[in-house]
């Protein structure tokens, strides 16, 4: 991956902190009153924050989704009161880029689930990157039917580019372990929420993102292929992945005018890393109600209800056609 | 059998005979030239290397009803609605994909029987936009399915697809989705859904309703995956092998039921609906082996 935009855009911002930071323990160490000094450099760091951060292009957005300190699906996980792994897809082996187990959410017991990258190249490389592999995909089917039979609701956190595109994941038939668990989220009869924390990349982010009620951080990016996929695919360069995030209309409020997504959250100036504790907490409020309000509905409503939402997604009808 | 109403203009054009470039096609496998009759009379496939044409979709139904069809789902056309332009407007694209192919979307679906057999039947083509799938192609599949799951007769569909398509953005992606739950109702009702893989299957098609079938035919040598050869030979950063993601390499990895070449696909899908009819229809149809059922085989 190229440089990320917002990291090098927070490099000139470090320096500022830093001084900050001095000032401050200067003042509090010194009888003399420095608050002055401090509130001008503070005002001024909001003020450069507004203008580095105020308003993101959806190419800015992609970075800040990409962002190596955005938090990740253990950062939320670890936030439930309790959660216990469960590990492999009973055929071949474990995917660490996949992460899911029995948990209480707010003293509700559950099944998560999440795409998993690593913070380091040592966990990237270990985790594949966030890019599952088919036996992340048949982990998740058989942990979701498995909720599904003992009733816990399932909650599930996206982030990835994509689906592993690698040999092994063809020989291994992603394509099925994807188009299963497509299947296994469409008709498991437990209330499902999904949260978009990162990247959702096509059909490898759908595959945990079949949900009642679809959540979104206010800077991640959902789109039918990562910018560069699409450029590639479209006109044979990926270097104009710019273009492409402008075109692929991949931001929350875009997806939410579109109705992929219920609910967005939002994040500080400057990204969901710039105060997690907040955002995870706020996040897991907001899955938690979902799942109050869906834990009402019978399950017959749930799966008609569920089989609607995405029957009506695409309404062709109110287009003016194209005729030929 | 005198030509079904449906059927006129319909069908890849028989060129005018002044027109010579046309009256031939050359093989992009071994490059013989073939005139168009004879390789429309031999289904599209090679006479001298076996080598599968890409079909288009009314040149199937052809060749695989046994010469009805009803069509559904003409009406629902697409729009644009992302707004997309880059070199050229998506609406300038799809016209002119419409006029090139005739088609209207990347897929026709309706009813037909097949070796008399009532099925729902849904064909892509590769012509239309790569045979990728937008929210009216997800939207005519899921009224084929729906409309099978009501009338209780067998769904054959026909894959030919390059995947989601970027134009219509995550709407697109959605009709994974949506074809998905269709599909789930549709067999959850213990109806059969026969699925056939053409060249080229890949991506949201792939990862969606086209492996989620309760029999998976694929024809001769068509290219099947998730990512596509150029992505996956980005990332590892080597050449992949001829054979990779072939269907015969797809049977000996135990993603797909058998391959089988175009000229005998009509009569073992025959033989799939006898078993999914066994209660309708007792006489079963010759028993010679006509799909390649192990990869040493035949």
């Amino acid at each position: 991956m190229n440089n990320n935009v917002i990291v090098e855009r927070e490099k000139g911002l470090v320096e500022l902190e830093r001084r900050i930071a001095e000032l401050r323990e200067a003042s509090a160490a010194q009888p003399l009153d420095m608050s002055t000094e401090v509130r001008a450099l503070e005002a001024k760091y909001q003020a450069i924050l507004q203008e580095l951060f105020g308003t993101l292009t959806p190419w800015e957005k992609v970075h800040m989704a990409r962002h190596p300190a955005r938090p990740t699906s253990l950062d939320y996980i670890s936030r439930f009161d309790r959660f216990d792994e469960l590990h492999g897809d009973r055929h071949y082996r474990d995917d660490p880029s996949i992460v899911g187990g029995f948990a209480f959410l707010r003293s509700r017991a559950v099944m998560v689930l999440g795409q998993q990258r690593g913070r380091d190249t040592r966990e990237n490389l270990r985790r594949n990157f966030g890019m599952p592999a088919p036996e992340g995909y048949r982990k998740t089917s058989r942990l979701a039917r498995l909720a599904a039979r003992l009733k816990l609701p399932i909650v599930t956190f996206v982030d990835t580019k994509g689906a592993d595109p690698g040999i092994t994941s063809e020989e291994h038939a992603q394509s099925e372990a994807i188009a299963t668990c497509l299947q296994t989220f469409a008709t498991a009869s437990v209330p499902i929420v999904a949260t978009i924390i990162g990247e959702g990349g096509s059909g490898g982010a759908l595959a945990l993102a079949i949900a009642d009620r679809v959540l979104m951080l206010e800077h991640s990016t959902y789109s039918v292929a990562s910018p560069e996929g699409c450029a590639a695919i479209l006109w044979s360069d990926a270097s104009k992945a710019e273009e492409a995030a402008a075109r692929l209309k991949l931001t929350a409020d875009d997806l939410r005018r579109f109705g992929v997504v219920d609910e967005i959250i939002a994040e500080p100036l400057g990204g969901a890393h710039r105060n997690a504790e907040d955002v995870v907490g706020r996040t897991l409020d907001a899955i938690d109600r979902a799942l109050t309000h869906l834990s009402a509905l019978s399950e017959q409503r749930l799966l008609d209800d569920r089989y609607q939402k995405y029957r009506g997604l695409g309404e062709w009808r109110s287009e003016k056609l194209v005729t030929t | 059998m005198p030509a079904p109403e449906w059927l006129p203009g319909r069908r890849s054009k028989d060129p005018a005979p002044s027109n010579d470039a046309a009256m031939w096609s050359k093989c992009p496998k071994c490059g013989e030239v073939l005139y168009r009759r004879d390789l429309a009379a031999n289904l599209f496939v090679c006479t001298r290397c076996e080598y599968h044409f890409r079909m288009g979709a009314y040149d199937r139904i052809a060749a695989i009803a046994d010469g009805d069809f009803t069509e559904i789902g003409q009406d629902v056309l697409p729009g644009d609605p992302l707004g997309w332009t880059d070199k050229k407007s998506y609406p300038a694209k799809l016209k002119s994909d419409a006029e090139r192919s005739g088609l209207s979307e990347s897929v026709v679906c309706g009813f037909a029987t097949i070796g008399g057999f009532p099925v729902a039947l849904g064909v892509m083509d590769f012509h239309f936009r790569g045979g990728t799938m937008g929210r009216v192609t997800g939207e005519r599949i899921t009224l084929l399915l729906e409309e099978a799951r009501r009338r209780k007769v067998p769904c054959v569909i026909f894959a030919a697809s390059g995947g989601a398509r970027m134009e219509e953005g995550m709407l697109a992606l959605m009709q994974m989705a949506k074809t998905t739950a269709a599909v789930t109702r549709f067999m959850e009702d213990a109806n059969f859904f026969l699925m056939v893989l053409t060249d080229p299957t890949t991506g949201g098609v792939s990862a969606s309703f086209a492996f989620q079938a309760d029999v998976i035919v694929a024809e001769s040598k068509a290219m099947i995956g998730f990512a596509g050869r150029r992505v996956i030979e980005q990332t590892i950063r080597q050449r992949l092998p001829d054979q990779f993601q072939t269907a015969e390499f797809l049977l000996e990895k135990g993603a797909i039921d058998m391959v089988v070449d175009r000229r005998k696909l009509k009569e073992m899908l025959v033989r799939l609906l006898e078993y999914a009819n066994h209660e309708r229809r007792v006489t079963p149809s010759p028993s010679t082996p006509l799909g390649v059922n192990s990869v040493e085989g035949s």
